[in-house]
């Protein structure tokens, strides 16, 4: 009788939902339903509006120290910590406020830790995800579905609280040698907070996300086409490689989007055991570059959170808060922008 | 009057064979083009295939060769999903040079017996086997299982193409390590193109996408994609052809294009069909094998079967009492 | 036809002859695979026992650590501020806090959630709006909560809010308080009951919608009567899932709260003054209490993590419970149909 779609038709209202009359202040019940309508509506105005008035507002707040320092804000120079600490002990009066400011180191942690966390990570998840789908037992398989769950449950703080006491400490202890520790002292501290520790704590914290979406995407992939290729003498691993992970490419990018701007935002593991140190680590350094300390952009924003009455810092933080936002936002034009070409080949998106 | 009979020739264009419109049958017939202009004014059933009745006579093309080589040998095989036997006792041969049809109705274990050929069944969960299938000699238990499907290819009913272009499809087996020795050496996209053209022609697809290789392989109509999985599983150069039921979901102008394959294929390759069209396996087998719940009731050649076949159940069956 | 042509032969074999049997499951060997191909094998099994180990030593070394400093008169005792362990007192007041902050957060969450659910799903017009709303309930899911603490820190040290937190001396408004936490930590909720409802309910074929039409009722009538009862699992299930979210985040509390010891009132009036109140949960005081916050107090650290960790896995399960009962009673929502209403 009826046709069942899953879409639902909701110009099918007993009232004709024209709309052509706007009948909000009469009684009866096309009037109540416009009522209701009107008032789902506007809740759901209000939740955009509230959205929208936040990202204004963060950047509106932000602009002056993006505006006193101009493009160098993204450079380096100096320390942020005296940086910042000179606006706070600086004058109180507007006019004089101090804004210098050189995001760089901060800027460089967040590239490092997110970017190295998002690759690690992505590697990961692939990998245990193929597990999961193709080549767990089953009863391997009823252990690792709450496994995942459980990570992805798992408050940063906690997170946070084990890497400060019970992983740093080790790594301090076993991994980083005395002499290493000389031989930069005099530029900065080495513990076992630092970038590596910060990094794969971060790859255990996005992982869950990540092999979530894959899996519920591999199982999406038609069986047939597993069928057909396995017909062909092609053994599972390579059906999956060239098959079943082609096919779910762009959940893969949505993951790693996600992923990213969890990351991104994470300020609080961060804050608990990159170091604390607004050190830009350097590559060059060989070995010692995976114990130098490094901060973040989110992790700075929760360390100086106290001072954000001070005019010039809660200006800076605003200004590091905004940077945060536009990457964001970047990060989900980048991965609409990623999907495309795959829409060709019949890859659904 | 009889009617009108569709002739499927090897090679050549499929015609119409239409009796001589003077009633006198001693007369020439007329030929017809499908795709003349003739056609469009001939009224549809002379396009299409003919009536149930059997008569040797219809079942036109060459005689099948008379050098055949054994490939496969099927001997007493049991197959269970379970606790059931699907397939019980059966033993058949399959040759190169012959095209044998399994026609049967629903829950014959035809596509059951098809699929042990490639030791496709071992995938579901309680399936086992009895008895012994070798191809070449070899029990095909003991051959790796890849390397066996790649010398015992397989066709499915809905055609199967994968999210690629038309090329990356057919170049899909080749890329493995194990791919024929002409394709191995080098697998780059400029080696193995001799080798996709190839399997498209033979497929019968070279000439409609020749163009285009490039082309997703969605984007072809039906019977474009399973020539397209046809070109595929010929790729690999095997030594049997599986194909179960590879028309059933194409229109009948597909329908007979891969008809005229298949027996342009048995030369080269052994070819097993699985069909519920009774018209097919009549058009397209040499040697027809009919089962009924799981027993193998009559084997032999075409001709024989369905003129005069000896069973009563087979003799049910064919004239149309059950399906 | 003389007789039934559907029955077997007359005689039909009826098994193989014993020991010929092979029996199927003979999978694709690994140890026939080409080399990378079995590495890869390997990496993933790997990956996969790697992740189980790693969260089980993690949940047993939070379960040890928790176990040996907690205990019952921790659970009961407020927290003083006093450096020495023993006299720094219990976690009391962090609990609260963090039942208080959920209870508002998810009160707020849970009816807008289910609103804008209904909205997007039912109604939809305009359709640029439906899909700016869309993409904004998907920022609100991807932003970091630093950020909307942020925002909450601007959005409440107006004066005219200054009802939902305290003023100082000064006349400036502090902007810290239960209510002003809670309302960010109903956004972090929000995204969750929002897609779990909108999921549930475009799957509700439209002949359920249809028939309750046909039978004289109107829209609103049918959402409440008809659609949203049979959702309940769903929405419950979005619940229970922003509700762990909301337990353990900590930025939000951090910049919002205020980070006192204790639950520090505003005020006389009983209720009013703890909601105007600053205070402070299990999260912040893992936090303070950890090497990077002002006390070093391992210890209690570890308890109130411990307890935060099983109140989140708790929390999981249910949201597991709610959505398997979704989907099964999913098959037979049409029965818990309220016609005749």
């Amino acid at each position: 009788m009826f046709e069942s779609s899953n879409a639902p038709r909701s110009s099918g209202s007993p009232s004709g939902g024209s709309g052509a009359r706007l009948r909000l202040f009469g009684g009866g019940a096309a009037a109540a339903e416009r009522r209701g309508e009107l008032a789902l509506g506007a809740v759901a105005v209000g939740v955009l509006a509230v959205i929208g008035a936040m990202a204004v507002t963060v950047l509106v707040k932000g602009w002056p120290s993006f505006a006193h320092n101009g493009l160098a804000w993204f450079g380096s120079g100096g320390d942020v910590t005296s940086q910042l600490g000179a606006m706070i002990n600086g004058p109180k009066t507007p006019g004089h406020y101090v804004y210098h400011f050189r995001a760089w180191p901060l800027i460089w942690g967040t590239l490092l830790t997110t970017g190295m966390a998002v690759l690690l990570g992505m590697i990961v998840s692939i990998f245990a995800a193929v597990f999961i789908v193709e080549f767990a037992p089953s009863r391997v398989r009823a252990v690792i579905d709450p496994v995942i769950r459980l990570l992805a449950g798992v408050p940063s703080v906690v997170y946070g609280l084990i890497g400060i006491l019970a992983i740093a400490p080790w790594v301090e202890h076993n991994l980083i040698s005395r002499e290493r520790k000389r031989s930069v002292e005099y530029v900065v501290q080495l513990t076992g907070a630092n970038v590596s520790v910060a990094t794969l704590i971060l790859t255990l914290m996005i992982v869950p996300i990540m092999v979530a979406i894959v899996v519920s995407a591999l199982e999406t992939v038609p069986r047939s086409w597993i069928e057909g290729s396995a017909a062909l003498g092609v053994n599972r691993w390579r059906t999956t490689w060239r098959v079943s992970l082609r096919t779910v490419r762009p959940a893969i990018v949505a993951a790693a989007v996600l992923a990213t701007a969890r990351a991104l935002g994470e300020a609080i593991m961060l804050a608990m055991v990159s170091g604390g140190v607004p050190f830009a680590p350097n590559p060059l350094d060989g070995t010692t570059f995976f114990f130098e300390p490094v901060r973040t952009l989110a992790s700075t924003i929760i360390a100086y959170i106290d001072s954000v009455e001070v005019v010039p810092v809660g200006q800076t933080l605003y200004a590091i808060g905004a940077v945060l936002l536009f990457s964001c936002g970047l990060l989900s034009l980048a991965s609409w922008a990623a999907k495309q070409p795959m829409k060709r080949y019949g890859i659904r998106a | 009057m009889p009617p009108p009979v569709r002739r499927i020739a090897p090679t050549g264009r499929p015609t119409v064979v239409m009796p001589p419109s003077n009633g006198n049958r001693h007369d020439s017939p007329t030929v017809i083009d499908p795709d003349s202009a003739d056609a469009l004014t001939t009224p549809i059933p002379a396009l299409l295939s003919p009536s149930t009745e059997t008569d040797g006579h219809r079942r036109l093309g060459r005689p099948p060769s008379t050098e055949t080589l054994e490939r496969m040998r099927i001997e007493s095989v049991w197959l269970a999903y379970g606790e059931r036997w699907v397939v019980r006792d059966v033993s058949l041969p399959v040759r190169r040079g012959e095209v044998l049809a399994l026609i049967g109705a629903s829950g014959s274990g035809k596509t059951t017996l098809l699929r042990s050929l490639n030791r496709l069944t071992e995938v579901t969960a309680g399936a086992a086997r009895a008895g012994r299938i070798t191809l070449d000699g070899r029990e095909i238990g003991e051959i790796e299982v890849n390397s066996l499907r790649r010398r015992v290819s397989m066709v499915f009913q809905q055609p199967n193409p994968f999210p690629m272009s038309v090329r990356e499809n057919v170049a899909y087996a080749l890329r493995e390590e194990h791919a024929p020795r002409r394709a191995r050496k080098r697998r780059s996209r400029a080696d193995l193109e001799p080798a996709v053209i190839d399997a498209l022609r033979r497929a019968g697809l070279y000439e409609e996408v020749a163009g285009d290789l490039d082309h997703p392989a969605l984007r072809l109509s039906g019977g474009q994609q399973q020539r397209l999985c046809i070109a595929r599983a010929l790729a690999v150069e095997p030594e049997v052809l599986l194909l179960d039921e590879p028309c059933s979901a194409l229109d009948p102008i597909s329908t007979a294009t891969i008809e005229q394959l298949i027996v342009g294929l048995r030369e080269s390759v052994a070819i097993v069909i699985v069909t519920h069209n009774l018209q097919q396996a009549m058009r397209v087998a040499d040697h027809v094998a009919f089962m009924h719940l799981g027993e193998l009731v009559e084997y032999g050649p075409s001709t024989q079967l369905f003129d005069r076949p000896r069973e009563q159940r087979t003799r049910d069956y064919v004239s149309g009492a059950f399906g | 036809m003389s007789r039934a042509p559907l029955t077997a032969s007359a005689s039909p074999p009826l098994a193989p002859p014993a020991g010929a049997i092979l029996a199927g499951r003979r999978r694709d060997r690994v140890g026939s695979w080409p080399l990378l191909d079995r590495l890869a094998f390997g990496l993933c099994w790997a990956v996969g026992v790697g992740l189980c180990v790693v969260t089980l030593a993690m949940v047993g070394f939070m379960l040890v650590k928790g176990v040996s400093y907690l205990s019952l008169s921790l659970l009961v005792t407020h927290p003083n501020a006093a450096p020495d362990q023993a006299r720094s007192g219990g976690i009391l007041d962090p609990i609260e806090g963090t039942l208080l902050l959920t209870a508002i957060g998810i009160a707020i969450a849970a009816p807008l959630g289910v609103a804008v659910a209904v909205w997007l799903s039912e109604h939809k017009r305009p359709a640029w709006l439906a899909r700016a709303v869309e993409s904004s309930i998907e920022m609100i899911a991807g932003a970091p909560s630093v950020l909307l603490a942020f925002f909450g820190l601007i959005l409440f040290a107006r004066p005219a809010l200054a009802f939902l937190s305290q003023t100082s001396a000064g006349g400036s408004v502090f902007g810290k308080s239960f209510l002003t936490a809670g309302a960010i930590m109903s956004l972090i909720a929000l995204p969750l009951v929002v897609a779990s409802t909108r999921e549930a309910l475009t799957q509700i074929p439209s002949h359920a919608r249809e028939a309750s039409y046909a039978l004289g009722k109107t829209k609103v009538t049918t959402i409440r009567r008809v659609l949203l009862p049979s959702v309940r699992s769903n929405i419950a299930s979005g619940m229970t899932l922003g509700m762990g979210r909301i337990i353990g985040d900590t930025a939000i509390v951090v910049i919002l709260l205020g980070a006192t010891l204790r639950l520090e009132g505003a005020g006389a009036t009983p209720l009013l003054s703890t909601l105007r109140g600053t205070g402070v949960t299990l999260t912040s005081y893992v936090l303070s209490n950890s090497p990077a916050g002002e006390g070093n107090a391992h210890e209690k650290a570890y308890a109130a993590a411990f307890v935060l960790l099983v109140l989140v896995l708790v929390l999981n399960v249910l949201a597991l419970r709610f959505g398997s009962a979704g989907t099964n009673g999913g098959g037979r929502w049409w029965r818990r149909l309220a016609w005749t209403r």
